[in-house]
């Protein structure tokens, strides 16, 4: 319940485009996205989030990766990853 | 001298052992020396000998193999599923995703990470760090840097692409010409290349006669191959419909594609009504249709076809200057030249060095031709006109490049220096008005801003050590793409101050070709009173002189050539007694005079004449001798009046 509160909330943010819940294999819990785009993006920002982590980690052992943002040209993919699940947004920045 | 010593033994005692012994020594040759040779000795003094020390060094050579790359996609399939689920199952899918979110830790991961993550959505929504701050500020107008190109692509044909076609053939291909190029009119991003070998009678039998359409994402491989019958020697894409695209052949005929077709020509011109000579020009015309086209060759026809039926020319034109309409005294064609803003007028450039305008909608085909304008020694290799000012276009052939105006018939208005080698192609620029680009035969290419200086390039770059034959600007005037000799074809991509309109540049531009013009004209029309005042002058002359009614025609060749050669000689005279005043022996004939087009002789303008000069002033001085020396103070008259009229 306080899951779906928090997504939904988030869902209702200005600019949010798709909110998705993926988990540690890369499999798409909680989406609003069709199935082929959540698979694509889920298979693609997996990798890029562990690549990701494990860069800060070798530069720092004892850092490690808090947040994750991508700004491209038509929108911003934010990724909150966990040791378990990854929650990734796609939000329209423009004001 | 030769020392032999003999020694023989029997062929029964071969293979015996040896026995060694010791024997005293023996003089076997006395060579006493000889003192009559030292009388041959030649004592040298001194003696060069040189001593060389140099690390030692090895030569490698390493060539790596040439990677090709592809371009591929991939494609993702679901994954990561647990072996007992079926990703296809949307059941078994659910529950695993129901089962997932029952999960107390999933509940406590999801609630952290999305205060986490509002917080990011909060702050993307206040403020937006990428927008433009400072964009009132415009950027400083003045373009400091000196203009500059690099390349950004060559395209070559490919031999390892033959090699794996023909594995059993000679691997040196011939490489061929590009004598022609267009760019796709849309895209910009797609060349067509046309390819023949343009000496005559030397085709090899293993030379292809394909010609390509290459895309520039992709220089290693052609995008489309075009097969016609006979190598093309001219490619156009209509600017109209970015499929179809005509080409002229080496033997003639006309030919055109659709690239959604294929690499064969849709159709292909029948041989009989063709052109006989290699098609040199071909360009699309504008009509409602836009299947109209039309053609020039070097057998003096100009044709014009539609392209939905290629069987027979819709009409021809006979470049005979004469106006007769006869194939015998007609000029080849080498370029042709075609504005879409005025229709019924296009240009043609001929080996002969002419350039003809021609209007297509004239009543008489002796009025076709409108006007004629030669300037040029050797065969005008590239015509274009100015895409801002219609009636000013540029020509190019043997070592010049020259402007002209429309309404100047006699000369052109300006022109480049005489360079040293062959120029071959040249277009204008579709940006500034007042720059146009001109390949050389030796492998430079020549970026000319006539606002900014008249004498020199702008910029000169060598593209490559053989000779550049095509040239083609694209659309956006900043990328130029030149074809070589051996078929390479280089794209180099010019600076921005070559290629971004400056604000006054037009007018100031207006205003030079207008002054130009204007120039020329003033001149034309002295040179024309002039004219008009010898004739008069020497009809006057004629009643004096008795002997004048009849003349064998030798007669008249022996006193026209007598009055050649004095009038150089006096002009010689002229030129070198100053010179002769201040420098003492200085060579005749190769003095000169800083004026070009204000001289009075008809063969000024011009370095060629010089050597002309030097050949003509020895006959001269021989003719002269014997000439006569009344009529000498007369044309030194006549001179210094044409001199003051100047």
């Amino acid at each position: 319940a306080e899951v779906e509160e928090t997504l939904k909330r988030i869902q209702a943010h200005k600019g949010v485009i798709a909110t998705m819940v993926i988990n540690a294999e890369g499999i798409p819990i909680r989406t609003t996205l069709d199935n082929s785009t959540t698979v694509q993006y889920a298979g693609l920002l997996h990798q890029l989030t562990t690549k990701a982590r494990s860069t800060v980690r070798d530069i720092d052992p004892q850092n490690d990766l808090t947040f994750l943002r991508i700004r491209s040209k038509k929108h911003e993919i934010m990724i909150a990853p966990d040791k378990e699940y990854l929650l990734i947004v796609i939000q329209n920045p423009c004001k | 001298m030769e020392i032999v010593y003999v020694y023989t033994r029997k062929r029964s005692q071969f293979g015996r052992p040896c026995s060694f012994s010791d024997r005293p020594a023996k003089v076997n040759v006395d060579i006493p020396p000889d003192p009559s040779m030292a009388s041959s000795f030649i004592l040298r003094n001194p003696v060069d000998s040189y001593v060389q020390h140099t690390s030692d060094m090895s030569e490698h050579e390493v060539n790596t193999e040439r990677v090709e790359v592809e371009s591929r996609g991939v494609n993702h399939v679901e994954g990561g599923w647990p072996k007992d689920i079926n990703p296809q199952e949307a059941e078994q899918t659910i529950r695993f995703r129901k089962k997932v979110e029952k999960d107390e830790n999933y509940i406590n991961t999801i609630v952290h990470l999305g205060t986490l993550m509002e917080h990011c959505v909060k702050q993307n929504n206040a403020i937006n760090i990428y927008e433009e701050y400072f964009g009132e500020e415009e950027m400083a107008e003045m373009e400091d840097e000196p203009p500059s190109a690099k390349t950004i692509n060559v395209i070559s044909k490919l031999t390892s692409f033959f090699d794996v076609l023909l594995s059993k053939r000679d691997p040196n291909v011939t490489k061929r010409t590009a004598t022609h190029l267009s760019w796709h009119p849309d895209t910009s991003k797609k060349l067509a290349v046309a390819y023949s070998s343009l000496e005559f009678q030397q085709n090899m039998k293993d030379m292809s006669f394909d010609s390509y359409i290459w895309d520039l994402e992709n220089p290693n491989k052609p995008e489309l191959v075009l097969k016609p019958s006979s190598p093309l020697v001219t490619l156009e894409y209509n600017p109209k419909d970015s499929h179809l695209l005509v080409g002229g052949c080496y033997n003639g005929q006309m030919a055109y594609w659709d690239t959604r077709k294929g690499g064969l020509p849709v159709e292909v011109s029948t041989v009989e009504v063709s052109h006989r000579d290699p098609v040199y020009g071909a360009i699309w015309l504008q009509s409602k249709t836009g299947t109209e086209c039309f053609s020039a060759s070097t057998d003096g026809q100009v044709l014009w076809w539609d392209i939905r039926k290629l069987s027979e020319p819709t009409d021809s034109l006979v470049l005979d200057i004469t106006r007769k309409g006869l194939l015998e005294n007609a000029l080849g064609a080498v370029t042709l030249e075609f504005e879409p803003t005025m229709p019924t007028k296009f240009m043609v450039g001929t080996e002969q060095g002419i350039v003809i305008a021609c209007n297509r909608k004239a009543k008489t085909p002796p009025e076709k031709i409108t006007s004629t304008y030669s300037g040029h020694i050797g065969p005008v290799y590239a015509l274009a006109r100015n895409p801002f000012y219609p009636k000013i276009f540029l020509t190019v052939g043997d070592w010049t490049a020259r402007i002209w105006s429309e309404e100047t018939k006699e000369s052109s208005i300006m022109w480049t220096k005489y360079h040293l080698s062959y120029l071959t192609d040249g277009c204008w620029s579709t940006v500034k008005p007042a720059v146009f680009f001109t390949t050389r035969s030796d492998g430079t290419l020549d970026i000319w801003d006539f606002l900014f200086k008249q004498n020199d390039p702008s910029l000169s770059l060598k593209v490559c050590n053989e000779p550049l034959s095509s040239l083609r600007l694209q659309d956006n005037g900043c990328v130029v793409a030149c074809g070589s000799k051996l078929g390479t074809v280089t794209l180099l991509e010019i600076s921005s101050g070559l290629c971004t309109l400056q604000r006054n540049e037009k007018a100031l531009a207006t205003a030079m070709f207008e002054r130009e013009t204007k120039r020329e004209k003033i001149l034309e029309a002295r040179r024309r009173e002039m004219r008009l005042k010898e004739r008069a002058r020497s009809e006057g002359q004629e009643m004096e002189v008795e002997e004048r009614p009849v003349e064998n025609p030798q007669e008249v060749l022996n006193r026209a050539r007598r009055e050649f050669f004095e009038v150089i000689e006096a002009e010689l005279q002229r030129r070198t007694r100053p010179e002769t005043q201040c420098l003492h022996g200085k060579v005749l004939g190769t003095a000169r005079t800083g004026n070009h087009g204000r001289d009075s002789l008809p063969w000024g303008g011009g370095q060629g004449s010089s050597s002309a000069f030097q050949v003509k002033d020895r006959v001269g001085d021989e003719a002269a001798a014997q000439g006569e020396e009344s009529q000498l103070p007369k044309e030194k008259e006549e001179e210094e009046e044409e001199k003051d009229a100047a």
